[in-house]
């Protein structure tokens, strides 16, 4: 070995507490990056993606029984289409569940196959339904109760002799085609005589990039079979604005902590090189009194830093890796992708990156040793330099408070420079694990907002329609129409023991003045809406002429909450107040939401076709659904109960908040003892004079811990407030990408009691890094100290 | 006659796998005696003050100080035993540098819990006695070296030991200053304070001892209760 490289060895092993602390803080950054990096590019575009994987129609068309299967056959061939699927005979079908109660209605597609050229469904459990009796579930369908087992055997409701049906299968579509599939020959069995309700055909367009390009491959099919033998056709472009908003949470929080991790691996990698020069530029001048040169002595000092930088960051790429592919199972479940997660040029970059960091930092940190005189390396940083914190020393002395540890809280003021590192990695780790919780937590409540009811009331015979899969708030889309006796229905409601609150719901378009289209409007009716709309502004409806709607409807209106807008319904005008701002993202942003009275005077017949219930507190929505469902039997509606499970997206957030938040705190609590080796380290003869003066082993270590207690104090407090406001900035850049205000009851989760206990974290983090080295301390010999230089 | 106050009994002290520092030492001192352990480098002294004072353990053989079996205290005791019998006065000082003169002084009243407030009333006693008062909100760094020995055996007697150790107290200090120091350890040991000094300088043994123990390769080769001349 060269006499240079044995100056490295020497230099790393000497150092071992750097040497460890530069692997870890590169390993965990590296980690960090890598799972933040590989998860950004899996979460890109997560739904095209799956789209391209599994061929998805750009088209997802409903024919009627007025087409004939040759002509859908030969529609394939129509102008700007690229591939074609189909047909696949349809109907819809209700099974009944628990008390015989039916469920929502489903759109059941026979197609033979899960593959094909268009819409590759993808398994995710089970297999594909080969015989009657058989059936394969659309992990999205409208289906909203507990999971389905494989093998679990549903009443089907509608056909004569309530057949049975097997679950075989569990299976997605990206382009949620199907609500379920079976067998070709299973829809013409519960059709029967009367034939299926119609035939999908799925394609593949040239071109599919904006409406029009769609729309025109969907007059070009039109074309080709009998007029009105389209009745429906879903563009892929519709599905995928729907899937990317749930998606698109994702990506602004990861870009979030991805940048807030590398900001901080930066920090302290910076500061445990810087460090581990200020101890080794001493060395660095023996070792040039000895005849290295400038340049050998740059190139021993990078050559310590850089050997566990290296070995961190190998680590941390498989470390990464590993962590990355749990995590995308989840998110491969959620997009119905098959991403392993590993992605080459993200794990090169990233280790990279961060060995480039530590070149430059250690570089630069040893060319300004390598500058230094010999005479003056070898004095330098040895104590601190005389004057530095006295004040601070005389100032702690007066505190009423053991002696330890008023000599303990002088400490960072000595070495204000250092002090000031450990204070912004003790910030960054309270900032990282505050914003995390406080955006994991708005997250939650934004999809909470989509699922506040318990218990929805829906007529029970419906209409099918096509292309009504998917899930949405209202668990038939296409609507089967109003509860026929919704006074009825009310009066149920209200009887049923455990009520907590309703509200009923119909829908209607209309047209405002200044907004192309028309918009949906949601009629309200009911004790309690309000209990299921999130305010930003303004007020809830309290009567007739008043409309509640969100930002994006405030933004193309150009009007304010206050303002006076003109409802055009059936050719009715109608005045209506804007009295207040919701967060509500329902078609757009642009639903119009207002009280049942006020669209009377232009639809006399407007009435709700769903309730939505809530039960008081301590009541089992489920039971109570069971209770009101008697009740309502005889009204020709059913009462359905919502489940609450927690979204997926939400899982996937937490799972990252949680790993991300340890992994940061970690870092954080690395810089803190690294900081504190350094600066036991310089101070080891005076712990060895206190300890002669008679300094206990506790106090020892009181001493040490309480050097840290004010910079802990500071950057907890510094970064509780940084988290915050990175929480609210983050929200807000995401509410105004999507064009929506978010209400206070979302942004502002942080509780008195929660910030506290964040800053207080900060302390957490600074006496866990200290721990190790007070430890160390404590049982350091007193003549060993002594006889420390 | 008196009982001993420092008793070391067939004392060694080896450190790895070299000669023992310290071979099979016995040695008694009273209360009130004032001795100079003396000897060239690498004869032990230092060995032998650090065991008295219960900063290092024998390998074999025991130490007593004051009825204390300073050889069995683990480090928490012996930092309880110094701080409560014994007084310890270094060649180079060893004053905190970022604490003010008082500061320093205060510091092992402080460490076994006495008040601020009668901490300071003993700290300025002493500096007083000592003639180094006006400096009690100085820093060390501003003092010269007889003042700063001066304010450390102010801190060594803080609380009260019965023991002063001084490892050459007069080693980094100029003739002038040396000689200072010299009549403050006399002054101290004819108001009966037991002392124990590790030195090289023979005048500061005559000056300052009623005793002298000469050491040799970790063994005593004389012990004379007439100064050395």
């Amino acid at each position: 070995m060269s006499t240079l490289g044995r100056a490295v060895r020497a230099g790393a092993g000497r150092h071992r507490v750097q040497t460890v602390v530069i692997t870890m803080v590169v390993l965990i950054a590296v980690t960090s990056a890598v799972l933040g990096g590989s998860l950004l590019v899996a979460s890109r575009a997560p739904f095209d993606r799956a789209f391209g994987q599994q061929q998805g129609a750009h088209l997802t068309a409903q024919f009627g029984p007025a087409a004939t299967v040759a002509q859908l056959t030969s529609s394939a061939g129509a102008a700007g289409i690229s591939a074609a699927a189909g047909p696949f005979p349809t109907t819809q079908v209700s099974t009944l569940g628990p008390g015989g109660r039916p469920r929502p209605p489903m759109t059941v597609v026979g197609r033979s196959a899960p593959d094909g050229p268009v819409d590759q469904v993808t398994l995710t459990a089970g297999r594909w339904a080969t015989a009657p009796g058989e059936l394969v579930l659309a992990e999205d369908s409208r289906f909203r109760g507990p999971p389905v087992k494989i093998g679990t055997v549903w009443t089907v409701a509608d056909p004569p002799g309530s057949p049975a049906v097997t679950v075989v299968g569990i299976a997605r579509s990206v382009s949620r085609t199907a609500d379920a599939w079976v067998t070709p020959e299973q829809v013409t069995a519960w059709t029967g005589e009367r034939g299926p309700a119609g035939y999908q055909m799925l394609y593949r367009l040239t071109v599919a990039d904006t409406a029009a390009q769609v729309e025109a491959a969907r007059a070009a099919i039109a074309a080709t079979v009998p007029a009105g033998a389209l009745t429906g056709a879903v563009s892929w472009l519709v599905t995928r604005q729907d899937a990317v908003g749930q998606a698109a949470l994702l990506v602004p929080f990861l870009i979030a902590f991805g940048v807030l991790g590398v900001v901080m691996a930066v920090l302290i990698i910076g500061n445990v090189i810087a460090g581990a020069v200020s101890t080794g530029t001493r060395r660095i001048g023996i070792l040039k009194a000895l005849g290295f040169t400038p340049a050998q002595v740059v190139r021993a000092y990078l050559g310590q830093a850089l050997m566990p930088a290296v070995a961190g960051a190998v680590l941390g790429v498989v470390a990464g890796n590993l962590l990355t592919v749990p995590v995308l199972a989840q998110t491969n479940r959620l997009y119905g992708t098959s991403d392993n997660g590993v992605t080459l040029w993200v794990d090169a970059l990233v280790a990279g990156g961060a060995l480039v960091v530590v070149t430059l930092t250690a570089w630069a940190a040893a060319a300004r040793a390598g500058r230094l005189r010999s005479v003056d390396a070898i004095a330098v940083g040895r104590t601190p330099r005389p004057g530095r914190g006295q004040w601070a020393s005389r100032l702690t002395g007066r505190i009423p408070v053991p002696r330890p540890m008023s000599l303990g809280l002088a400490h960072p003021f000595a070495r204000p420079l250092r002090s000031g590192g450990i204070v912004a990695a003790i910030a960054f780790g309270t900032a990282a694990v505050t914003f995390a919780v406080g955006l994991a937590t708005s997250l939650s409540l934004i999809q909470e907002a989509e699922d506040l009811a318990d218990v929805q009331v829906v007529p029970r015979m419906e209409a099918p329609g096509p292309g009504a899969g998917g899930p949405g708030r209202e668990p038939m889309p296409n609507g089967p129409g109003p509860l026929t006796d919704p006074a009825g229905v009310v009066a149920a409601i209200t009887a049923q023991a455990g009520t907590g609150g309703y509200v009923g719901q119909a829908r209607t378009e209309v047209t405002v003045a200044g907004i192309t289209g028309s918009l949906t409007t949601v009629a309200l009716t009911g004790t309690d809406g309000a209990r299921y709309y999130r305010m930003v502004s303004g007020s809830w409806l309290t009567g007739p002429g008043q409309i509640v709607v969100s930002t994006p409807f405030l933004t193309a209106a150009g009007k304010e909450v206050g303002d006076t807008v003109v409802l055009t319904d059936h050719g009715t005008d109608l005045t209506a107040r804007i009295v207040g701002e919701v967060f509500n993202t329902d078609d757009k942003g642009m639903q119009i939401l207002t009280d049942l009275a006020t669209l009377r005077p232009a639809e006399p017949g407007l009435s709700p076709e769903i309730f939505l219930v809530s039960v008081r507190p301590g009541t089992d929505a489920a039971t109570y659904a069971s209770g009101l469902e008697t009740a309502l039997r005889s009204l020709g509606a059913a009462a359905v109960p919502v489940e609450h499970g927690t979204d997926e997206l939400v899982l996937i957030i937490d799972t990252l908040t949680a790993l991300l938040s340890v992994m940061l705190v970690v870092v954080a609590g690395l810089g803190v003892l690294n900081v504190v080796v350094l600066d036991t380290r310089e101070r080891v003869h005076d712990l060895g004079v206190h300890k002669a003066l008679g300094m206990t082993p506790r106090q020892t270590t009181t001493m040490v811990i309480s050097s840290v207690l004010v910079t802990g104090l500071i950057g907890g407090a510094i970064g509780a407030a940084v988290g915050v406001a990175l929480q609210r900035a983050v929200l807000g850049a995401m509410g105004g990408s999507a064009g929506f205000t978010l209400p206070a009851s979302i942004v502002d989760v942080y509780s008195p009691t929660e910030l506290l206990l964040f800053g207080l974290g900060g302390l957490v983090i600074a006496v866990g890094g200290a721990l190790l080295p007070a430890g160390w301390a404590a049982g350091t010999r007193t003549v060993t100290a002594l006889r420390t230089e | 006659m008196t009982a001993p106050l420092i008793e070391l009994r067939d004392v060694t002290r080896r450190y790895d796998d070299g000669p023992p520092a310290l071979r099979e030492l016995s040695l008694t001192v009273r209360p009130g005696e004032s001795v100079a352990i003396l000897g060239p480098s690498g004869s032990g002294k230092s060995t032998l003050l650090n065991l008295i004072a219960g900063l290092d353990r024998p390998s074999t053989g025991t130490v007593t100080v004051d009825g204390v079996a300073v050889d069995k205290l683990g480090e928490a005791a012996s930092a309880r035993y110094r701080r409560a019998r014994i007084g310890l006065v270094f060649q180079f000082f060893n004053l905190l540098d970022d604490l003010t003169v008082a500061d320093n002084v205060m510091l092992p009243a402080q460490l076994a819990g006495m008040a601020r407030a009668a901490a300071q009333r003993r700290a300025t006693e002493l500096l007083t006695v000592l003639g180094v008062d006006r400096h009690a909100a100085a820093y060390p760094g501003r003092l010269s070296g007889g003042e700063r020995q001066r304010v450390a055996v102010a801190r060594a007697l803080m609380n009260r030991p019965a023991l002063l150790l001084a490892d050459e107290p007069t080693g980094a200090l100029d003739t002038a200053a040396g000689v200072e120091v010299q009549r403050l350890l006399t002054e101290l040991h004819a108001d009966g304070q037991t002392i124990v000094l590790v030195t090289h300088d023979l005048a500061l043994a005559e000056n300052c001892a009623t005793r002298t123990v000469q050491l040799r390769d970790g063994r005593v080769a004389a012990d004379t209760t007439a100064p050395v001349r």
